[in-house]
């Protein structure tokens, strides 16, 4: 008896905090649905479709939206690429400076946000280098490097080095082997640490906001509207990244379980 | 490629070095700037100069220690809920889950899926005098007629537990998945209770999920400004308020980036003490 009280209780307990974790996506994606009278979007006043119909109303947001993606976009590539050579090295190679490696790869990960766009700001002053575009990319490069280390390293690990074997064994050189074999393996990995980049970079807002100078990426633009009263598009554009993002997710999850089977009907 | 053939042992390092570069230039580099930065004096109009102005230091620990040691009881208090939330949580995704598990623990990290300022934004609204949270409270009494929850520092705490709980839940979660059940069976043949199973079998094979988890939350807690900025006043401001206003508004570089270092240095001291009382090194080998 105590024990089945006991059950329900803790499945009680992990429903309320799913409800507490989900709460605040409801509210955002009720209130892109908002019809506010005055400048603040707080208040429940009634249902429109305007907010979606008109999203590009506010000036300046979907230039915001382009220049956060065009960030997006190519700081993910570079740190992708970069920080897949490392996970490579670090998976496959026994050399000296291992040790010292993982550590710089670690160091980024627990500096807190605001140090490391307070540092970079002041080497940008100190070398009268102007804050813009570059430097924002700069930036996201660096804080992404670290995330596609450790995503891919994770996915590497576990690889079968004998297929690679296989492939030099049957007369294929280092080359053809690494485009043939190693690349379609690792592909996964690799676009796993894409995705994550991608994502840190469009949701970064405090290293972005010290390097920024001028420009506006799109949390800069809801920063700076929620000082005056945010309008309900900024809702309507989270709830699409939202939105997105669960797709994109969710795609993931079923190509893996896809391969999973696939794998488990080869054996 | 014969090139390459005859160095192998150079093959890591030239895998290495573009991305450690980037890395050397813009995040060692910085840190030596900013530290740089931290010993100069004088004001905006005047133009800084370096003198190795160490008092910089002890003017930001006496002028912000209020904010120093609000941030670190913030982020102290907001780890402490996150792991009493996340734990039950983790503990029924991990035993309970079933063949579900993937799509609870997607469900744990949806809140990443909002842009961070506008999950922050949805507390405001939440949290509002006119919301639904402070209604429902005023009418059992618990806050007065008059009671306020937004511009508090509940609001900051919990708008900083929300936003970091994923941080916590996640490792709590692989480190209770990965745990063997037939230990716990054993423990149970073994005539342990079912608290005393979990208090001695459980509990310490999960340490290094809390461990993790922990860190993992009170960093990037420390050291944040959105929610102290956004669901507080400036009674509730922490050191990054600090820090943000003195390099971006008031200009006040060399404070600005002593403060920096402060923060990241006190970080530092407690991560190496909190790893020493849980004996890390056994934890993550």
């Amino acid at each position: 008896m105590t024990a089945a009280i006991r059950r329900h209780a803790l499945t009680v307990y992990a429903m309320l905090a799913f409800a507490y974790l989900l709460l605040p996506i409801a509210v955002v994606i009720a209130f892109s649905f908002n019809d506010p009278k005055g400048r603040f979007n707080y208040v429940w006043q009634g249902f429109t479709l305007d907010n979606w119909r008109n999203w590009n109303a506010v000036p300046g947001l979907s230039d915001s939206i382009v220049l956060s993606l065009e960030v997006a976009a190519i700081s993910s590539v570079v740190a992708t690429a970069l920080g897949t050579l490392i996970a490579l090295a670090l998976v496959r190679h026994r050399f000296y400076g291992r040790g010292t490696t993982n550590f710089l790869i670690f160091l980024p990960m627990s500096t807190p946000e605001i140090v490391l766009g307070a540092s970079l700001l002041a080497l940008f002053l100190n070398l009268q280098f102007a804050t813009g575009f570059t430097t924002i990319l700069i930036a996201h490069i660096m804080f992404n490097i670290s995330y596609v280390v450790v995503t891919v390293k994770a996915r590497l690990v576990g690889f079968d080095r004998h297929l690679e074997e296989a492939a030099m064994d049957l007369g294929a050189n280092e080359f053809t082997t690494f485009r043939k074999v190693t690349l379609p393996l690792i592909a996964p990995a690799i676009l796993a640490g894409l995705f994550l980049a991608f994502a840190l970079s469009v949701d970064d807002f405090v290293i972005t906001y010290f390097n920024a100078g001028a420009e506006t990426t799109f949390p800069l633009f809801v920063w700076g509207a929620a000082r005056v009263g945010a309008p309900p598009q900024v809702n309507v554009i989270g709830t699409a990244i939202f939105v997105l993002a669960l797709a994109a997710m969710a795609a993931n999850i079923a190509l893996q379980s896809r391969r999973a089977r696939q794998a488990k009907g080869l054996t | 490629m014969n090139w390459l053939h005859r160095h192998r042992g150079l093959v890591p390092y030239l895998l290495l070095a573009p991305g450690l570069a980037w890395l050397a230039v813009f995040f060692l580099v910085p840190l030596g700037f900013l530290s740089y930065q931290s010993l100069q004096s004088g004001t905006f109009d005047f133009g800084f100069v370096f003198d190795w102005a160490f008092y910089n230091y002890w003017d930001a620990i006496t002028r912000y220690e209020d904010h120093l040691i609000r941030s670190f009881v913030y982020a102290g208090l907001a780890t402490a809920i996150a792991l009493v939330v996340s734990y039950p949580l983790a503990y029924w995704i991990a035993f309970r889950g079933g063949r579900w598990k993937n799509l609870f623990l997607l469900m744990i990290i949806a809140p990443f899926f909002v842009t961070y300022l506008i999950r922050t934004l949805a507390w405001q609204n939440i949290l509002a005098d006119q919301g639904m949270v402070v209604g429902i409270l005023r009418d059992l009494h618990i806050l007065d007629s008059d009671g306020r929850l937004l511009a508090t520092s509940t609001a900051v705490v919990a708008g900083i537990t929300y936003n970091f709980l994923p941080f916590m839940a996640l490792p709590l979660y692989v480190s209770l998945e990965a745990i063997d059940h037939r230990l716990i069976e054993a423990a149970q043949d073994l005539y342990a209770s079912k608290a005393k199973a979990f208090l001695r079998v459980t509990l310490p094979l999960s340490l290094p999920g809390i461990f993790a988890g922990t860190l993992l939350t009170f960093i990037p807690a420390a050291g944040d400004f959105i929610n102290a900025q956004l669901l507080g006043t400036p009674k509730q401001h922490m050191i990054g308020n600090v820090i943000q206003s003195k390099f971006l508004e008031l200009i006040d570089y060399p404070e600005a980036a002593a403060l920096s270092l402060l923060l990241m240095a006190f970080i530092l001291v407690g991560v190496l003490a909190y790893s020493r009382a849980l004996g890390s090194e056994r934890l993550t080998g």
